[in-house]
C-alpha cells in the first residue's frame, strides 16, 4: 500500500485551489480589458467630437476650412444608400429564406445554395467592392452613384438578412401552418396570413442589424470611388454622393496634415455612432415588443 | 342528382357558369401557386450569380494580368513598385504585411478571447453574463473605420511613447486593435462551443474532486476544442480581409520587412490604394488589383472552409 501523507495531500490541495481563484481572476481581467478598451474608445471620440458638434456642422456643406466644415451632404447619402439597400436585401433575403425553408427539396441543389451562402458571408468587403466596380459603376455603367454603392452594399449583407430570414421562418410553429392547410389554404396563402406575420419581428431584427453592419461599411464604397470633392448634396438614388464612414475615413487620412480634420472625424464618428444606437435600439426593441411566443 | 336534370333552365345556366367560373379561377389560383415556386427560385439564385460574379470577374482579369506578369514573377517577387518607370509586381510585400498584421491581430485576440469565453462559460454568474455579453457585442457592432481612427489617433501615439522607433504608420497598432476588433467574435463563438458541452461532463469531474480549473482544461476545452480552434480561424479569415483598419494606420509603404515597427501594406490596402488613385481601366497597374483581389479571395475561401471542415469533422457529440 502506498502511503498517503496528509501533509502532502493538503499542500497540492492549497496549491490547487489558489490556482484556481487566481485564473478566474486572471479571466476576468481578460473580459474587463475589451471592456475597458471600449470605454477608452467611446471616451476619445466623445472628448475629441463633442464640442464640433452644433446645428452648422449637422447641416451645413463640407468646406475645406474646419470651421465651417458639415456633414449634411454624408447624412443624405446615408439615407438614400439605406433607400436603396433596405428594399433590395429585404427583398432578395426574404424570397431566398421562404425558397430554402419552405420550397426546395432537401436536396444537392439547396446544400449547394445553403453552402454557398455561408461562404459569401465570409468574403471580404472589399472584393464586394471590386465587384460592384466592375459590374454596376462599369459594365453596368451607372458610374459611382447611390444606386451602384447600393446594390453592392446589399449584395454584402444578403447573407446575415437570408440566414436571420431562415432562422425566424424556422422558429414558425408547425401547428400554425397545419391549422391553415386544414382550413384550405394554399402553400402561398399559409405563408403570406400565417408564416411571414408570425416571423416578421425576426426578420425585422436580422433586417435591421445588417443595415446597420451596411451603415458602418467603408471599403467597398471606397473601391467603387467616392471622391472626397465637395459635391451638391444627393437628391436621388442616380446621383454621386458621400456618406459618413467615407467622411470619416478622409479626415482621419488627413488629420496629420490638418490637426481639426481628427475633431472633425471624431464628431462624424459620434453621429454615426448615435444613428447605430438608435437602429439596435430598434431592432431589441422590436424583437422583446412584438416576437410571440406560442 | 344530375343538376341538368333540373328544370329551371335559368338556374342550370347559372350553376354551369358558377362550375365554369370557379375552374378558371382555380386554374389561375394553380397557376399562381406553381409560379411562386420558380420566381423564389429565381430570387435565391442572386445569391449564386454573387459568387459566379465574384469569381468571373476575378478570374478574368486576373488571367490578362498574368498574360502581361508572367504568374511566378508575381508569387516569388519581393518587390511591388507598380508606379515606377520599370513596373515590378510582387506580391510578397502585401502577403507579409497581411500575414504580419494577422499575426499580431491572433497574438492579442487569442489568448484574450478565449479566457472571456472561459470566463463568460465557466465562471461567471449569469447576472454577470447579461451585462458582459451586450457590451461585447456593442464592440463587435462598432464600424471598422471607428477602429481605424482609434488605432491612428490614439495606439500609434501612446505606443510610440514606449517605442520611439516606432513609424507614424506602422503595422503593429492596427494589428492590435484589429485583435482587439476580434476578440468578441472569437470570445462569442468559443463559448457558444464551451456551453454545448454536457452539464453532467463537468459534474462527472466535479465530483472526482477537481477544482473549476481543472474541468475546464481537461474536460471542457479539449471537448468544445473543434469549436474553438473554428473561431480562431473564422477570427484570422476576419483579419485577413479586414481593410480600413490597416488602410488608415498602416500607411502605403510597400516593404517586404519583417521589422513591426515600420509601414507595411496588406493586400486589403493595395485594393485601396490603387483603386482610390484612379488606375485608368486596361493598364497594368488595374490588372493588378484584381490578381491582388484574387489571391486575398483564395485566402479568405480556404479559411472559411477549413473552419466549417473542422467544426464538423472533429465535433464531438455527446
Amino acid at each position: 500500500m502506498v502511503e498517503v501523507k496528509p501533509s502532502v495531500v493538503m499542500r497540492k490541495m492549497n496549491m490547487r485551489l489558489r490556482l484556481n481563484s487566481l485564473s478566474k481572476f486572471i479571466f476576468l481581467l481578460a473580459t474587463l480589458l475589451g471592456l475597458v478598451v471600449l470605454a477608452v474608445l467611446i471616451y476619445r471620440v466623445v472628448s475629441e467630437g463633442i464640442s464640433w458638434i452644433n446645428m452648422d456642422f449637422l447641416t451645413g456643406k463640407l468646406s475645406t476650412q474646419p470651421e465651417r466644415a458639415g456633414i449634411m451632404g454624408a447624412i443624405l447619402g446615408t439615407f438614400w444608400l439605406m433607400l436603396v439597400v433596405a428594399p433590395v436585401t429585404m427583398f432578395l433575403g426574404v424570397g431566398t429564406a421562404i425558397y430554402l425553408e419552405l420550397y426546395a427539396k432537401k436536396g444537392r441543389l439547396q446544400a449547394l445554395i445553403q453552402t454557398n451562402i455561408a461562404n459569401l458571408a465570409g468574403v471580404p468587403s472589399i472584393v464586394y467592392g471590386i465587384l460592384g466596380m466592375t459590374v454596376f459603376v462599369r459594365a453596368l455603367d451607372f458610374g459611382n452613384v447611390v444606386l451602384a454603392g447600393g446594390l453592392t452594399m446589399s449584395l454584402l449583407i444578403l447573407p446575415i438578412v437570408i440566414v436571420a430570414s431562415q432562422e425566424a421562418i424556422r422558429a414558425v410553429p408547425n401547428p400554425l401552418s397545419e391549422a391553415s392547410y386544414g382550413m384550405g389554404a394554399t402553400k402561398w396563402q399559409t405563408i403570406k396570413n400565417i408564416i411571414l406575420p408570425v416571423a416578421l419581428p425576426g426578420i425585422l431584427t436580422g433586417a435591421i442589424l445588417s443595415l446597420s453592419r451596411a451603415i458602418g461599411e467603408t471599403a467597398p464604397l471606397v473601391v467603387i470611388g467616392i471622391p472626397a470633392l465637395l459635391l451638391p448634396f444627393p437628391g436621388g438614388i442616380l446621383d454621386k454622393f458621400t456618406v459618413l464612414p467615407m467622411q470619416i475615413y478622409y479626415w482621419t487620412l488627413d488629420s496629420s496634415l490638418v490637426a481639426e480634420y481628427a475633431n472633425l472625424a471624431a464628431a462624424t464618428i459620434l453621429v454615426l455612432l448615435i444613428a447605430l444606437l438608435i437602429l439596435n435600439s430598434t431592432a431589441i426593441f422590436i424583437r422583446n415588443k412584438f416576437q410571440k411566443s406560442y | 342528382m344530375s343538376i341538368n336534370s333540373n328544370p329551371a333552365k335559368e338556374k342550370d345556366m347559372n350553376i354551369r357558369d358558377l362550375i365554369e367560373q370557379k375552374r378558371q379561377s382555380r386554374n389561375v389560383k394553380d397557376l399562381f401557386e406553381k409560379s411562386i415556386p420558380v420566381i423564389l427560385f429565381l430570387i435565391a439564385s442572386v445569391s449564386i450569380l454573387t459568387t459566379i460574379g465574384i469569381i468571373y470577374t476575378l478570374l478574368s482579369e486576373t488571367i490578362e494580368f498574368f498574360k502581361r506578369v508572367p504568374i511566378v514573377d508575381f508569387f516569388t517577387g519581393t518587390v511591388l513598385k507598380p508606379l515606377s518607370q520599370t513596373p515590378e509586381f510582387g506580391v510578397l510585400p502585401l502577403i507579409m504585411g497581411t500575414v504580419t498584421s494577422s499575426l499580431i491581430a491572433m497574438v492579442v485576440a487569442v489568448p484574450i478571447g478565449l479566457m472571456t469565453a472561459i470566463y463568460l462559460s465557466e465562471y461567471a454568474a449569469d447576472s454577470v453574463r447579461r451585462v458582459f455579453k451586450p457590451l461585447l457585442e456593442i464592440l463587435a457592432g462598432i464600424p471598422t473605420i471607428v477602429y481605424g481612427f482609434f488605432a491612428f489617433t490614439f495606439v500609434t501615439p501612446l505606443l510610440r511613447e514606449f517605442i520611439p522607433s516606432l513609424q507614424a504608420t506602422n503595422i503593429l497598432s492596427p494589428g492590435i486593435v484589429m485583435g482587439i476588433m476580434i476578440i468578441p467574435m472569437i470570445a462569442s463563438l468559443s463559448e457558444d462551443a464551451m456551453r454545448s458541452v454536457p452539464n453532467a461532463m463537468r459534474e462527472g469531474a466535479l465530483g472526482l474532486g477537481a477544482t473549476k480549473l481543472e474541468v475546464t482544461r481537461k474536460v471542457v476545452i479539449p471537448a468544445a476544442l473543434s469549436g474553438i480552434i473554428a473561431s480562431f480561424v473564422l477570427g484570422i479569415s476576419r483579419a485577413i480581409g479586414e481593410t480600413m483598419i490597416v488602410t488608415i494606420a498602416s500607411g502605403s509603404t510597400k516593404n517586404f520587412t519583417f521589422d513591426i515597427t515600420q509601414s507595411m501594406q496588406t493586400m486589403t490596402a493595395y485594393i485601396v490604394e490603387v483603386t482610390g488613385g484612379d488606375a485608368p481601366a486596361g493598364s497594368t497597374i488595374y490588372y493588378s488589383l484584381y490578381a491582388v483581389a484574387m489571391t486575398l479571395f483564395v485566402f479568405t475561401l480556404i479559411m472559411n472552409v477549413i473552419a466549417r471542415y473542422v467544426s464538423r469533422k472533429f465535433r464531438e457529440e455527446y
